[in-house]
């Protein structure tokens, strides 16, 4: 029964897959895209992996939808030719395949209980994590305890991440100028329109208003109970983040950017690597090793471990959450430029939508370059 | 009095099922857009919504209310994303087929007086 | 040697050769962002798909009154947390590679890498030409 269950989700997908292949629109593509997370989530349930299907559908069908659906706002939203079938790709695909499932052949079958994938490890950390660390959730105590360092990495990799896409589309001079109108309360166009937008939608703005209240409890309520059910610091960041980009969804994003001001938000990132590393010295200070939590309750090590894992988890809650809403922020206000800059004069700048010419910032003066020996 | 409460719980697990299969079918055989939206709306709101009740009576009562919840919040959300598709559509221009255009925004004219017709 | 008892992994690969293929062949940037996550979901798939026991429950220690139930089967923890790890990376990822696609949109003026790479030869070829017309300057003072 569970096997014909996964059969068919299987089957929805690779149809969804193909589909997102063939769909020329690219907004179909990213809902598709968006259900092909959803579907692997619920297969992800039926195989039992209950974390990584919490983390794959709030991630995946949440936030990678919203930043898909706002890059295409900001580029074009279909795609310009008729798809060819590529010979070459699909040979290399076909090849790639082929050895990959060869590869497979020796592998043991499906949800075989004495694969080798399951020992020792596994077993280890299943037998000893209730005495040493005492949380039911063992997905948990592994991410935030066994393999801290681990995990301590993949907060470094989304605190990257967000200062990457801070430095690729953040602080525009032409986002500066229209923050500027707007304190100088010069009258914006973007503002009225949307100011008449945002009227129009009673049902959509009175719902949004009552569901934001209930999304953050319950941000909160699964970064409290990360160590009892699937939860954690992950999922909780992304949910708070999630009632955040409703909210610029539904209001705008410079009524999102008066609730958070972006300077104000890029000072909390830092934040949650802080607290993790920071927990990491205590611990060698207190005469342990880096992110051994058991050194500071040295007659009760599992308790140790309790603090620990709060600690962590609540700084990967807060960067995660940071994180997310600064990449939507940054989407959200980046000016549209008209013109694509190829086309421009040397010194000439694109103008952005909405702004109005008065507004437009000056260019720096050219600093002259030496002399370069041609081009490379 | 466990075998009563599982199969009320089946019964409407069924009917979840079945209504979620109406809407898939709605979707796609549906001839125009608002009503697919209703085809979609309806599985939202009927089908996902009979299932999670019917799973209430399998699970004790603190799942139970976790579930009754899950209803709740799954039924506000998925009416306000049915409108606001249709509204989006709406303003886009999305009109039915067979329907003459008009200016939406003022009342249509009142009809006019029906000849009055003969005695038989 | 059947491939019955592996047909996950089958699926699995068919389902990231469709990724794949989508990356490698469609000239839109975001087409191919979506391609990538596609691949990135069912890499995600296949460990998961690994990890799991027939007849297991979720890895959480089942607890009567407050002590964990013996013998009861688990499904493996171990990569269900590496793929955690893996969902929020490639969501970063993802994040990180359509910023760039809107730079590269408001740089060249289109997002298909075919005329992207004809935009890019013709200033190469500008460049050149110029080169070869003017003659190198003398150095210019640096400022």
């Amino acid at each position: 029964m569970e096997t014909a269950i996964t059969m068919v989700l299987f089957g929805l997908l690779f149809t969804t897959a193909l589909l997102v292949g063939r769909q020329r629109n690219l907004f179909a593509a990213t809902m598709l895209t968006g259900i092909f997370s959803l579907v692997s989530a619920g297969l992800f349930t039926v195989m039992e992996a209950v974390d990584v299907a919490f983390t794959e559908a709030a991630v995946g069908a949440g936030v990678s939808t919203v930043l898909m659906l706002a890059t295409l706002s900001l580029t074009e939203d279909t795609e310009r030719r008729e798809s060819k079938v590529s010979w070459p790709a699909l040979i290399v695909v076909l090849l790639t395949g082929g050895a990959l499932i060869y590869g497979t052949l020796d592998m043991p079958a499906f949800g075989d209980a004495n694969a080798a994938v399951h020992q020792p490890l596994s077993r280890y950390y299943i037998d000893r994590a209730w005495d040493e660390i005492g949380l039911p959730n063992m997905v948990t105590s592994i991410l935030a305890s066994y393999r801290g360092a681990d995990t301590f990495g993949e907060l470094g990799v989304v605190f990257v991440a967000g200062i990457s896409v801070i430095l690729l589309l953040g602080h525009t001079r032409a986002a500066a100028a229209v923050a500027q109108a707007e304190r100088d309360e010069r009258p914006s166009v973007l503002s009225a329109e949307r100011h008449a937008q945002v009227r129009e939608m009673p049902v959509v703005r009175t719902v949004a208003k009552v569901m934001l209240p209930y999304i953050v409890l319950f941000a909160f309520y699964v970064q409290a109970h990360g160590d009892f059910g699937p939860g954690g610091g992950f999922q909780a960041g992304v949910i708070l983040a999630t009632a955040f980009i409703l909210f610029g969804l539904v209001f705008g994003p410079k009524e999102l950017t008066r609730l958070v001001p972006p300077q104000r938000l890029e000072r909390i990132i830092p934040v949650g690597p802080m607290i993790y590393g920071g927990v990491g010295v205590v611990a060698m200070l207190m005469g342990g090793e880096f992110l051994a939590y058991g050194a500071f309750t040295p007659e009760h090590p599992s308790h140790g471990h309790h603090y620990g894992i709060f600690m962590v988890e609540l700084g990967v809650g807060i960067t995660v959450s940071a994180v997310m809403i600064t990449i939507y922020t940054t989407f959200a206000t980046r000016p549209r430029t008209t013109t694509p800059c190829a086309v421009l004069e040397p010194g000439e700048q694109p103008v952005p939508v909405g702004l109005a010419p008065e507004d437009v910032p000056e260019l720096p003066e050219e600093r002259a370059l030496p002399a370069q020996e041609g081009m490379s | 009095m466990t075998d009563i409460l599982h199969g009320i719980g089946a019964f409407f697990v069924v009917v979840g099922a079945v209504f979620c299969v109406i809407g898939g079918i709605g979707v796609v055989r549906l001839p125009d857009f608002y009503t697919r939206c209703h085809g979609s709306g309806l599985t939202d709101s009927a089908g996902a919504g009979a299932l999670l009740f019917g799973l209430m009576f399998f699970a004790d009562p603190l799942v139970a209310v976790k579930l009754f919840v899950l209803v709740a919040f799954l039924w506000i959300s998925s009416a306000v994303s049915t409108h606001s598709l249709a509204k989006a559509a709406f303003s886009k221009g999305v009109r039915i087929e067979n329907v003459p255009e008009r200016d939406w925004t003022v009342p249509p004219p009142a009809p006019e007086e029906p000849p009055p017709e003969e005695p038989r | 040697m059947s491939l019955l008892p592996v047909w996950h992994y089958v699926v699995v690969v068919a389902l990231m050769m469709l990724g794949l293929y989508i990356v490698i062949a469609k000239p839109n940037y975001v087409k191919k962002l979506m391609g990538l996550s596609l691949f990135q979901v069912s890499v995600i798939m296949l460990y998961v798909s690994m990890g799991r026991i027939t007849g297991g429950t979720a890895p959480i220690y089942i607890l009567d009154d407050g002590v964990p139930r013996p013998f009861v089967l688990y499904t493996n923890p171990v990569p269900h947390v590496l793929m955690l790890t893996a969902i929020v990376v490639g969501v970063a990822t993802m994040a990180v590679g359509l910023s760039l696609v809107v730079r590269i949109r408001e740089a060249y003026g289109s997002t298909e890498e075919d005329v992207v790479a004809e935009l890019d030869r013709r200033e190469v070829e500008e460049a050149r030409a110029r080169e070869t017309a003017v003659p190198p300057e003398a150095e210019r003072a640096a400022p």
